[in-house]
């Protein structure tokens, strides 16, 4: 295999990403928090609208949006008695309807469904080190992370806040989706960090396990999807996305036949 | 002395007052029962006693003390990867097997629980591993929140035996709330029944007879045949 500079960039991001947003989907699972990376997703589209349009840096429009909603989600969870849900799920449609008539018609279909070759070197750089820290700080957090979603008051009685534990998950949240957007864009940002989570939560019984499975299966998916993609010019993301669930389909079947 | 002390406290959620006035004292090695019918607000006090939730008035616990607290029950799904043995290593790095071994052997389990499935071990296994975790760190309360709640009575009979045991053994203070009468007399030194408002506090003997039942629960005759003279 010919291994050629074109391929090496997009691979090496993909590979970050994916991995960083299955290690958060591990946590997105166990929080059962498995639809907020498809809601907030669909906010970051106007802000790369805005971004195609004026011009500017994609993943600065995307993260501005992003972390408006985060706020938003965090207060709705505080501060209201409003089924959050039902919020959620308007506002976001709201903004994904929003996206699609504000973005550009020739730039659509890559906002949509990501297009991780035509990032530049520098955007890259910035991929590859905004996933080292979302590990890092999700391997900070992760031990208080799982308390906190086996029961909030248990965490509380030992000294964990909550509100601001939320609040840290929901911002780290705001930067996958950020990230992960340019690989599989704002309609399948949601299963890039699930699906790898899901399949490795069905053939693992310890916590460890499970992390590490899903970053394997982050990884080698989004690998495959680059080389395969790559060699039939086709759009990476939806290949990443078909790969996992078949990854995920496999670990369904193991499941059964333990 | 009081290790706890709870003076006019109210409590309103949502605008609507669910606890009224609440005053009572818990001294150190005490077991406090919460007893009331349902919606009588006893998870709200626990919860404000544990200061989780905004409250009007006094909840001074005596200073540096350590708490302990056992939740009510957790939609844990049967399948989550995670064993009992890492949900103990999720407390801390002070954490060690020579300390999950000991604090095994108080809640009288056996160690071979350790490799099993946190989601997938009984309902009364589990609230055992709850105790042994809230016991990690050697509290001076421990708080419950109905800790037998879906546990079978032979269950809830060797679990209260145990807690007995602990409190016994590590001079603990115990507050828990709940339903079972009959538990509540064999085991607690002092009841709390409340209702919105505080109805009475006093010794098992003195609180669980027929006519502070009938004030707590609204009358023996309403209350277990539903018999309505017109």
């Amino acid at each position: 295999m010919n291994i050629n500079i074109n391929l090496l960039q997009p691979l090496l991001v993909a590979v970050f990403v994916a991995g960083a947003a299955s290690l958060l989907g591990v946590f997105a699972i166990l929080k059962r928090m498995a639809l907020v990376g498809d809601a907030l997703s669909h906010v970051a589209l106007p802000g790369i609208a805005l971004a195609l349009i004026f011009n500017f840096n994609l993943f600065l429009g995307a993260i501005c949006f992003l972390i408006v909603a985060t706020f938003g989600i965090w207060f709705l969870k505080y501060q209201s008695n409003l089924p959050i849900e039902t919020i959620v799920g308007v506002f976001f449609a709201a903004s994904l309807a929003l996206g699609t008539l504000i973005t550009p018609e020739q730039e659509l279909l890559e906002a949509l469904l990501g297009n991780i070759t035509s990032l530049t070197w520098q955007e890259s750089i910035i991929s590859i080190l905004s996933s080292l820290v979302l590990v890092i700080i999700l391997l900070w957090i992760h031990k208080k992370l799982t308390i906190n979603m086996i029961s909030e008051e248990m965490a509380s009685s030992i000294g964990i806040n909550n509100k601001r534990l939320d609040f840290i998950y929901l911002m780290i949240f705001a930067l996958a989706v950020a990230l992960g957007i340019r690989f599989v864009g704002a309609l399948l940002m949601g299963s890039l960090v699930i699906i790898p989570a899901a399949s490795a939560k069905n053939i693992t019984k310890s916590l460890y396990s499970f992390m590490g499975l899903s970053v394997v299966f982050g990884i080698v998916s989004s690998a495959f999807g680059i080389y395969i993609s790559f060699i039939y010019n086709l759009s990476p993301g939806p290949i990443f996305i078909l790969i996992s669930s078949i990854f995920f389909v496999i670990s369904l079947l193991i499941r059964r036949l333990r | 002395m009081a290790i706890l002390e709870v003076k006019n406290l109210n409590i309103e959620l949502g605008g609507v007052q669910v606890l009224e006035n609440i005053n009572f004292e818990v001294n150190r090695g005490d077991v406090l029962a919460i007893i009331g019918p349902n919606g009588a607000g006893k998870t709200t006090l626990l919860k404000a006693i544990l200061g989780l939730i905004d409250y009007k008035g006094e909840i001074k616990w005596q200073q540096n003390i350590k708490i302990g607290y056992v939740p009510q029950r957790m939609d844990i799904e049967t399948d989550v990867p995670l064993t009992v043995k890492e949900f103990f290593y999720l407390r801390g790095k002070q954490t060690t097997d020579a300390a999950i071994e000991d604090i095994l052997k108080a809640v009288q389990l056996d160690e071979k629980i350790l490799k099993s499935g946190f989601g997938e071990i009984s309902t009364g296994q589990r609230q055992r591993i709850l105790i042994a975790w809230a016991m990690m760190e050697n509290p001076d309360a421990l708080l419950f929140d109905e800790p037998t709640a879906d546990i079978d009575i032979a269950g809830q009979e060797s679990i209260y035996k145990m807690l007995y045991n602990l409190q016994k053994n590590f001079n603990l203070t115990i507050i828990l709330v709940s339903h079972d009468l009959n538990i509540v007399y064999r085991y607690a030194e002092k009841v709390l029944c409340i209702n919105r408002q505080a109805l009475c506090i006093g010794t098992p003997e003195e609180i669980l007879d027929t006519e502070h039942l009938t004030k707590l629960y609204g009358g023996e005759k309403g209350f277990y045949h539903h018999e309505h003279k017109h």
